[in-house]
Order: structure tokens, then sequence, then C-alpha cells
């Protein structure tokens, strides 16, 4: 996914070379890009046509990175605004001034609904020192009320459950019960249900009535396609719940129902379930779902590094210095180091779209770096300034003090010479690539 | 502060219908979009797209039916709304495999093996359990001498939920105590069916993420397990899907095929507003039929895939 969605982007940046605004024309292939990312992932379709347009607005006209193509600095743009909306305003279980706390869970069948109220119970025993019973709601489901007796023994926790199919029954009675035996917390599992079950809704609308909850979860099957938007509207018409739950993460679903879910009802996202483990169960986070939804996290990390150490001013120097041709030995040290400072060299170069393929699979030695700098740290601000001026003995000198071969000093300099012209001949910055395939050809760049 | 506040209450609005308009038929919707019209434009295919796109069809299957389309049109120039909607009907339809003659779906039709040895198989919660229950009542009805074997030794109550479904079929049951090898319990069914004579013989496995190697080899294991008492068993895998999953159940589908080669789909679910297109690509890519449809909770409600009643579905309107 990732390397399709990198090289679709580095086709994108062809067109753009030397635009210093993000534009509409500059951008206009990665932002069919990522509406096609946002669709592969099952974001909604309206949704995501709303969120592209509204990021694209919102990007234009602002300045161009130059440490990277217009392209990559908008998905970046798009995955800071997707993280926003993940995100919003997070809260806890509510807790009951006068316990018993109440908490009804619902959603459509299927959906995991049972193993969570088992994993919430353990997570509220465990870490609040809660103590929860269980109301064995699902009066339906062949075998729900034993397994929903099978998961709390595993966890040492009450269930309250009854003979008759009478689920607002079980409910009331749960929590009365609860606070008879002083227990804090009263989880009800209910049967899973079609949106569209007149019956039915009115079922869980009736028990939630009854039972008046502190605090009402959805569930949510992350799997979740073009249809999360209709369930999720229509339990919130119905029992107004306070937040989702979004289950099955450990599968390798993009997750776009989570948008989805987030831009139609504005609930927040309480809880993760990633596995059938009672344990496995994780507070939400936004940044990790968003990677996810737009499946290009490298992307979005370059960018955020290279915002890092990027700096405009001197940027721009730089490119001066190119043009005029007064690109140096110094200049060349600096972005050394520079480079450096951003992470794992192989790990940059794997993020940028489709170097790893013209650096052909070899690695950078992460030491490579080490000698050059001694080669031209052992040289004098002079030298440096105009490597014209390295005779064969000072070559020599040279060589010496950085403890390496003169080949290694004079295969240097020919490659700086090299690269040098690369870069002049490259009208912009930003394409990142061709400066790395300069690198390659360093000395001691090949492992 | 949230996105719908940021980009003003026009756009929510807008957002709203959008959801509602997503309940209407696609041949509503696409009536709407070519009424008037003779000639197929670039806003009619962008509606047609659309409407495919939220059926969960998927953008690579759906760009596949739109190059369809365009090649016809662009050969035979001009289409009117029904010839539109006619093409589209056919094109899909040609994406979803036939039943196999060696599989037959219609529950009278003669089995070409005894036992007829079915795996069932899914992700969690996909309607697995359910489907194994109906689909016995089915085979029963139809006077088959059925067994079932309760092959998910792992969840919770697993077993106590496919023996309540063996009573409402009224049909025998095999089983072990939970946490038992799934493995055994397969080989222990499938050598029932076989001394008892049993026609068809189904077997339940527990619900797991494709993407999890371990348990996938253990798919792996309860099938080679059936197969050394039965020669070629199980004859049938079927793979059930949830109508309302999106486009992961491609993932699914690659995964468990790579593993214990599914022969047939099942679409679980079909009786809410999920449309189930993903199934379209999952059939075609995977070269597997769609075999049957789930349309509810009770024991009657599963139905024999028919491609053009899906495709009508598709565009909600069963009257044409
Ligand atoms: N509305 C509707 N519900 C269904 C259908 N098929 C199954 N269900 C429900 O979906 C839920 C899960 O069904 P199961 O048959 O237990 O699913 P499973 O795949 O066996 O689940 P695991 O064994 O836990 O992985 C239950 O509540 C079923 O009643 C269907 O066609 N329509
Ligand atoms: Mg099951």
């Amino acid at each position: 996914m990732f390397e399709d969605l990198s090289e679709k982007l580095e086709k994108a940046v062809q067109s753009v070379k030397g635009k210093s605004k993000i534009s509409e024309v500059n951008i206009a292939e990665t932002v069919r890009e990522i509406r096609r990312a946002l669709l592969d992932a099952d974001v909604n379709y309206e949704v995501a046509k709303a969120f592209t347009t509204h990021v694209k607005e919102k990007a234009e006209g602002e300045d161009v990175l130059t440490a990277v193509n217009p392209g990559q600095q908008f998905t970046k743009i798009v995955y800071d605004e997707l993280r926003e909306i993940l995100g919003g305003e997070r809260s806890d279980i509510k807790v009951a001034d006068v316990p018993p706390t109440v908490i009804l869970i619902a959603g459509l069948q299927g959906s995991g609904k049972t193993t969570f109220v088992a994993k919430l119970a353990r997570h509220l025993k465990q870490n609040n020192n809660r103590n929860p019973m269980l109301a064995a709601a699902d009066v339906y489901r062949p075998a729900a009320i034993d397994q929903l007796k099978t998961l709390a023994e595993q966890i040492d926790v009450p269930v309250y459950s009854i003979e008759q199919k009478d689920p607002v029954r079980v409910a009331k009675e749960t929590v009365s019960m609860a606070k008879s035996l002083a227990l804090d917390t009263v989880i009800i599992d209910t049967a899973g249900r079609m949106h569209i079950d007149e019956e039915m809704m009115n079922e869980v609308a009736d028990i939630k009535e009854a039972v008046d909850p502190h605090e009402t979860l959805f569930v949510v099957d992350s799997m979740t396609g073009q249809d999360a938007v209709n369930t999720a509207k229509e339990f919130n018409e119905r029992i107004n719940y306070d937040g989702v739950v979004l289950t099955k993460l450990d599968g390798d679903t993009r997750g776009g129902a989570a948008l989805s879910i987030k831009k139609v009802v504005n609930k927040p996202i309480k809880f993760v379930s990633m596995g059938e483990k009672l344990e496995s169960l994780a507070p939400f986070y936004p940044d990790r779902m968003a990677q996810r939804i737009l499946g290009m996290g490298d992307v979005v990390s370059l960018v955020e590094k290279a915002q890092e150490e990027y700096d405009e001013k001197k940027a721009q120097e730089l490119q001066k210095k190119i043009k005029k041709d007064k690109f140096d030995l110094e200049d060349f040290r600096e972005q050394l180091q520079k480079i450096q400072k951003m992470g794992d060299i192989n790990d940059l170069v794997n993020m940028i779209p489709g170097a790893s393929k013209a650096m052909k699979d070899q690695e950078i030695d992460e030491d490579a770096f080490k000698p050059i700098e001694a080669i031209i740290n052992s040289m004098t601000p002079e030298e440096r300034r105009d490597p014209d001026v390295l005779n064969g003995s000072r070559r020599k000198r040279i060589a010496k003090g950085a403890g390496v071969k003169v080949r290694d000093v004079n295969d240097l300099i020919k490659q700086f010479e090299q690269m040098k012209k690369m870069m002049k001949s490259m009208s912009k910055m930003g394409k990142m690539s061709q400066a790395m395939q300069g690198l390659k050809n360093l000395p001691f760049g090949r492992k | 502060m949230g996105f719908l506040e940021k980009i003003g209450l026009k756009k929510k609005e807008k957002l709203d219908k959008g959801v509602e308009k997503s309940r209407e038929g696609l041949l509503d919707k696409l009536g709407r979009a070519v009424a008037g019209k003779d000639e197929i434009d670039a806003a009619t295919l962008d509606e047609v797209e659309e409407v495919l796109i939220r059926s969960d069809v998927g953008v690579n299957t759906t760009l596949e039916i739109i190059d369809r389309i365009e090649e016809r049109v662009a050969k035979d120039k001009y289409v009117t709304q029904s010839e539109l909607q006619q093409m589209l009907r056919e094109e899909i339809i040609k994406l979803l495999k036939e039943h196999r003659p060696d599989h037959p779906a219609k529950f009278e039709a003669d089995l070409p093996n005894k036992p007829h040895v079915i795996m069932v198989v899914g992700v969690n919660g996909v309607g697995k359990t359910t489907t194994i229950g109906k689909l016995a009542h089915l085979y029963k009805k139809a006077g088959k001498k059925v067994m079932i074997g309760a092959g998910d030794t792992f969840r919770a109550a697993a077993v106590e939920q496919l023996e309540i479904w063996g009573d409402r079929a009224g049909v025998p049951l095999i089983k072990q105590k939970h946490g038992a090898d799934p493995a055994a319990v397969a080989y222990d069914t499938v050598a029932a069916a076989q001394s008892r004579d049993s026609d068809v013989v189904m077997v339940d496995t527990a619900g797991r993420l494709h993407n999890k190697k371990s348990l996938m080899e253990e798919l792996e294991k309860i099938k080679r397990a059936m197969g050394k008492v039965v020669e070629d068993a199980p004859h049938e895998v079927l793979l059930v899907l949830d109508a309302s999953t999106g486009q992961n159940a491609m993932q699914q589908a690659k995964h468990f095929t790579d593993v214990v080669d599914v022969t047939g789909l099942v679409l679980a679910k079909l009786d809410g507003t999920a449309k189930g297109g993903v199934v379209i690509g999952v059939s075609n890519e995977m070269d597997v039929p769609v075999k049957y449809i789930g349309v509810g909770e009770e024991i009657e409600d599963l139905q024999i895939f028919d491609r053009e009643d899906f495709v009508n579905a598709l565009f909600g309107d069963s009257a044409s």
C-alpha cells in the first residue's frame, strides 16, 4: 500500500517543480490519491469527499516546504486534520454520584458486545477498583447468556439473568440487585440488533429509559464499510450514546468507519478492542488511527522530521549558493550533519517516494558519513571554501589527519564536484530522491 | 472543535442528506442521473461511481465496472437510461461467479459425495454458527440426513450455541468439551457422519482474524483432519462474510483462500441496509461463487444466492 501511494505521490510532484505555494494545481493528483486512500479504508463516500475538499481549501496558499514536495506536505496536513477530527474531546466513563454507575452496551449483531462487556468489567475492576455486576440482557441469541457467564467467571464478576425473555426487566433488576449487594457498577449486555428493526430498536430505547444509564456505549466492528454511517446515526437517534467502541482492531482493517462515525455523530471513541483475550482493551489513540486510515504514516513522519530540521531562511541561502555555484564543502558538511540529525539515514531514504528504488536496495552505512566529515574537518577553512587549491601535498596532509587513504580524499572531492553539478541542474530542491542518489556515489556510501 | 462546526452548517446538512440518500435504491439515483439524457457523460459515470462505492463495491472493482461500461458505450455510441442500467446489471453479473455443479446450492440436489463434507470458516462474529443452523434445517427439510460438528471449542459457549441450533434443526451434533482440539472434533464428526450414513456433514470453526498466523495454521490442521476420514474432504469450504464489512472482506477472502482454499461464499446479515457490494470483487478475484445469503436470525432466514436478485437489491429496486 505504502509503496503504491508513494509512487503516485512522486508522480504527482513531477508537474509541480518550482511552485512555492500549495495550489489546486500542484496537489490535484494528491487530493485524488488521498480520496482514494480514504475510500479504500472504508471511509464513507460523502465523508471522504467533504473531508478532502475541506482540507484542500485549508491547504491552498500555504508556503511549500522546500525539503518535501507539495503532495507530501499536503498529506501531512490531511493527517493532522484527520487526527484532530478523530481526537476531539476525550472523556472517561462517567461515575454516578450515587452508585451503582450503570453502563449500557448496544450495537449490531456480531460486533463484539459481549466480549467487550467482559473486557470493560475486567478493566474497571483491575484498574479502577470497581465492583461490577453484569446484566445478561441478550435474551435472544442462543447461548448468549452462557457466553457472558463463562467470561464473567474468568474475571470473577457476578452476572444477573432471568428465565423470562424480558431484557428491560433484566436490566432493571440487575440495578436493584447491585444496589442491595453494594456493587458500584452495572454493565448491561444487550442483544445485537439491526438498526432498521423497529421492534428491537424500541426495545433498546426502552431499556435505556428504564435504567437511565450514566454511560451508553455503541460497539462497532472496525471492519465495517459504508453502512457505518447509517447504523451509527440510527443508534444515536434512538439511544443518544455517549461514546463509541471500536472492536477487532487487531485485524488488518484500515478502519475508515471510525472517521465516518465521528463525522456523522461526533461522539468520542472511548475504547478499542484488540483481541479475544480479556486483557486486550486499549484507549483510543487518534494519531495511530489517522495513520492507519491513510496507510501512509511514513510520509507523515518524513514531513514532520523535515519541518523540525528545516530552516526556511537557510534553505533559501543554500538555494542561491547552489545556483551561483558557490556551494562548498563547508555547506556540504552542514547538510550531512543535518541529515544525520534527522535519524537513521536508511529510514529516511525509505521514506522518500521512489528513493528506495533509486538506491536499488543498497544499504547506506550509518557510519558512512564519519570519514567524510573527518576529511572535511581536516581541511582548512580556505580549502573548504575553495577545493581547487587542494594540491597533492595538501591532500596527503588531509588524508593523514582524517586517518584515511589519499585515494579516499580524491574520491570525495571528485564526487563532491559531481554532486555540485547535479544539484545545480536540479531546478529546485525538494527532489530529495535525486539528491539521495548523489549520496549513493559517495565513497564509503556503500555497504 | 469538531469538523462539522468548522465547515459550517451547510455542509452538515449536505452530509445528513447524503446519508439519507444512501437508503434510496441505486437505480433511483441512477435514474435521476440519466433522466432525459441519452448519452453517457462524465457526470453520469461519476454518479455510477458514487452509488457503487456507497454499496461497498470498492474503488478497484468500481473502476473496472466503469471501464467496461465505457468500452461498451464507445462501441454503441448512444445509451439511454434503461440501456445503461441494463449494461450495469450485465457487467456486474459477469463479475459474479456462477454456482459450481459439483457444489450444488439447491438443497434437494443430489450431492456428489457421501457424506458431503462442508467446513465453515470466517472472522469473528460474521454468522458462521447461525449459518450452519440454517443450512442444517434446510438440508434436512429437503430430505437429507444431516450431521453437524462443534469445531469451535474456543469461544465461550460456542458449543452450547451450536447445540441449540442442532436442536432447532433436529439434527445430531458431535461435540467435545470446551478447549478440546478442534481438529479432533472435526475428525470425529466426519467419522460419525460416515458410520451413520449421513448425506451432509457440516463442521463449525471458531472465528479468527485472517492475519493471525497460528490460528490460520490451526484451521489448516482442522481441514486436514477431515481428509483423513473421507478422501477429498472437506468437499466444500464456505467462507462467511458479514454484509456490513467493507473492503477488508477482500483481505479475509485472500487469506482464508490461501490457507484452506475457499470454494464458496456466504453473505450473512443482508437484512440490514448494508449492500455487501464487496462480494462482487471477491467473487471475481477469488474465482468463487457466492452460494448463500443470510437475511435474518430465524432458522428459515437463508436463501440461495441469485445474481440477478442481488444486483436488483444492490440497485434497490426489486420490482424490475
Ligand atoms: N440480522 C442477522 N443477524 C445474523 C445473521 N446471521 C447471524 N446473525 C447474528 O449475528 C450474530 C453472530 O452470529 P454467529 O452465528 O454467532 O457468528 P459466528 O461467526 O459463529 O461468531 P463467532 O463464532 O463468535 O466467530 C448473532 O447474534 C446472530 O444471531 C443474519 O443473516 N442476519
Ligand atoms: Mg460461532
